[in-house]
């Protein structure tokens, strides 16, 4: 069975990623116990998601790589500070764990996690979908190339398919 | 009755481009963000200098990217210069920067009560908000608000120093100067940071 929660771990770290902001879901909760626990990587916890693009652009700024964790609802509250990404050509890469698609049983979670996608293009970042254990590894490799060497904003979309529904039961 | 009547507040006395003046006289290798709108003419007029990056939108994310930017460049001083409403909209950073303890970061709010591009209505810090006390209580080492000249120039080496985070209100009268763009678009003035700071690895 693929380990994807350490494949992300493992091209963040071999991208020398070196700040990374997130606001908890469950989906990415082995994730952050991994960067937790990192010597090298600053762990960020957040107030709310827009907060990690001013951060990634800072650390830009400071000749430092970084990427915001979020689930899908926290895309919501990104979008006008995405328009510091395409207006200034900031590289950036965030891993979003999808709610409100693939056996959502939460009705809460629908309209947001229908539009994650389409939002996230229309604010012109490159959205890749993940829906299998063992794409996590290449899609993430591809994203860090289209953010740093392509200097493109990307997202990696973790589908319910892959960390799988949550259970109201 | 205003709001800053309902307040029960004080005058507001301090000029915001003479604050700005003190805050960038000896700014040196200093690391200037600065917020959407007034802040941004501000800085734009009194001393324009490769390491300002300005904002002209992104309402809210100045004090994030001043704490990436702190947290990347630990060596440097960071000086964030912004609005009060602002610093405002993501009032909750001021507990991830709390969280972070970055020393060498310093948030300077220039706060004149009111939304001075969109036609000067009040702002929160006009109905009594205080965010000297706000940040004091997200964490941050030294936050205090400062109403007068003698407070500000107690308080200027501190704003300046290194034993951050540091977060300063400074209560500026509510004026409209005039619009001063800053040289270049959004990508120029990134690119023009990071080679005055990075040198050749800007590019790398």
């Amino acid at each position: 069975m693929t380990d994807w929660p350490k494949d992300i771990f493992d091209v963040l770290k071999e991208a020398d990623i070196r700040q990374v902001s997130h606001v908890p879901d469950a989906g990415q909760a082995r994730l952050i116990e991994m960067l937790d626990a990192d010597n090298e990587i600053r762990a960020i916890p957040l107030a709310t998601e827009l907060e990690g693009i001013g951060i990634a652009a800072g650390a830009w700024l400071g000749g430092q790589r970084a990427a915001l964790l979020m689930q899908s609802s926290g895309v919501g509250n990104c979008i006008n500070a995405f328009s510091l990404l395409k207006n200034c050509r900031f590289p950036f890469l965030c891993v979003v764990s999808m709610r409100g698609e693939f056996g959502e049983a939460n009705p809460w979670q629908m309209p947001m996690g229908q539009a994650t996608g389409k939002l996230l293009e229309t604010m012109g970042l490159v959205v890749t979908w993940v829906h299998r254990p063992e794409d996590v590894r290449p899609t993430m490799e591809a994203a860090v190339q289209i953010a740093f060497a392509a200097m493109n904003p990307v997202a990696v979309v973790l589908s319910q398919r892959l960390i799988g529904a949550k259970s109201y039961g | 009755m205003t709001p800053r009547d309902r307040a029960g507040g004080k005058t507001l006395n301090l000029d915001r481009r003479e604050v700005v003046a003190r805050l960038l006289a000896d700014a040196g290798d200093l690391l200037v963000i600065t917020g959407l709108g007034s802040s941004t003419w501000d800085c734009a007029t009194v001393m324009d200098r490769d390491l300002n990056f300005y904002l002209r939108g992104a309402m809210g994310s100045a004090s994030s990217i001043g704490l990436g930017l702190a947290l990347a460049q630990p060596q440097r001083r960071v000086l964030v210069i912004t609005g009060d409403a602002e610093i405002m909209m993501t009032a909750g950073a001021l507990a991830t920067i709390g969280a972070q303890g970055p020393k060498n970061l310093s948030i300077v709010v220039l706060d004149n009560e009111c939304y001075g591009e969109t036609g000067m209505q009040p702002s929160l810090t006009a109905f009594g908000a205080d965010l000297g006390a706000m940040a004091a209580a997200a964490g941050f080492k030294l936050a205090e608000t400062i109403w007068d000249e003698a407070a500000l120039t107690r308080v200027l080496p501190a704003i300046l120093g290194r034993d951050g985070p540091a977060l300063h209100a400074v209560k500026v009268k509510a004026e409209n100067y005039p619009h001063a763009m800053p040289p270049g678009d959004g990508t120029t003035l990134k690119d023009r940071f990071r080679q005055a700071l990075l040198g050749p690895d800007a590019m790398a």
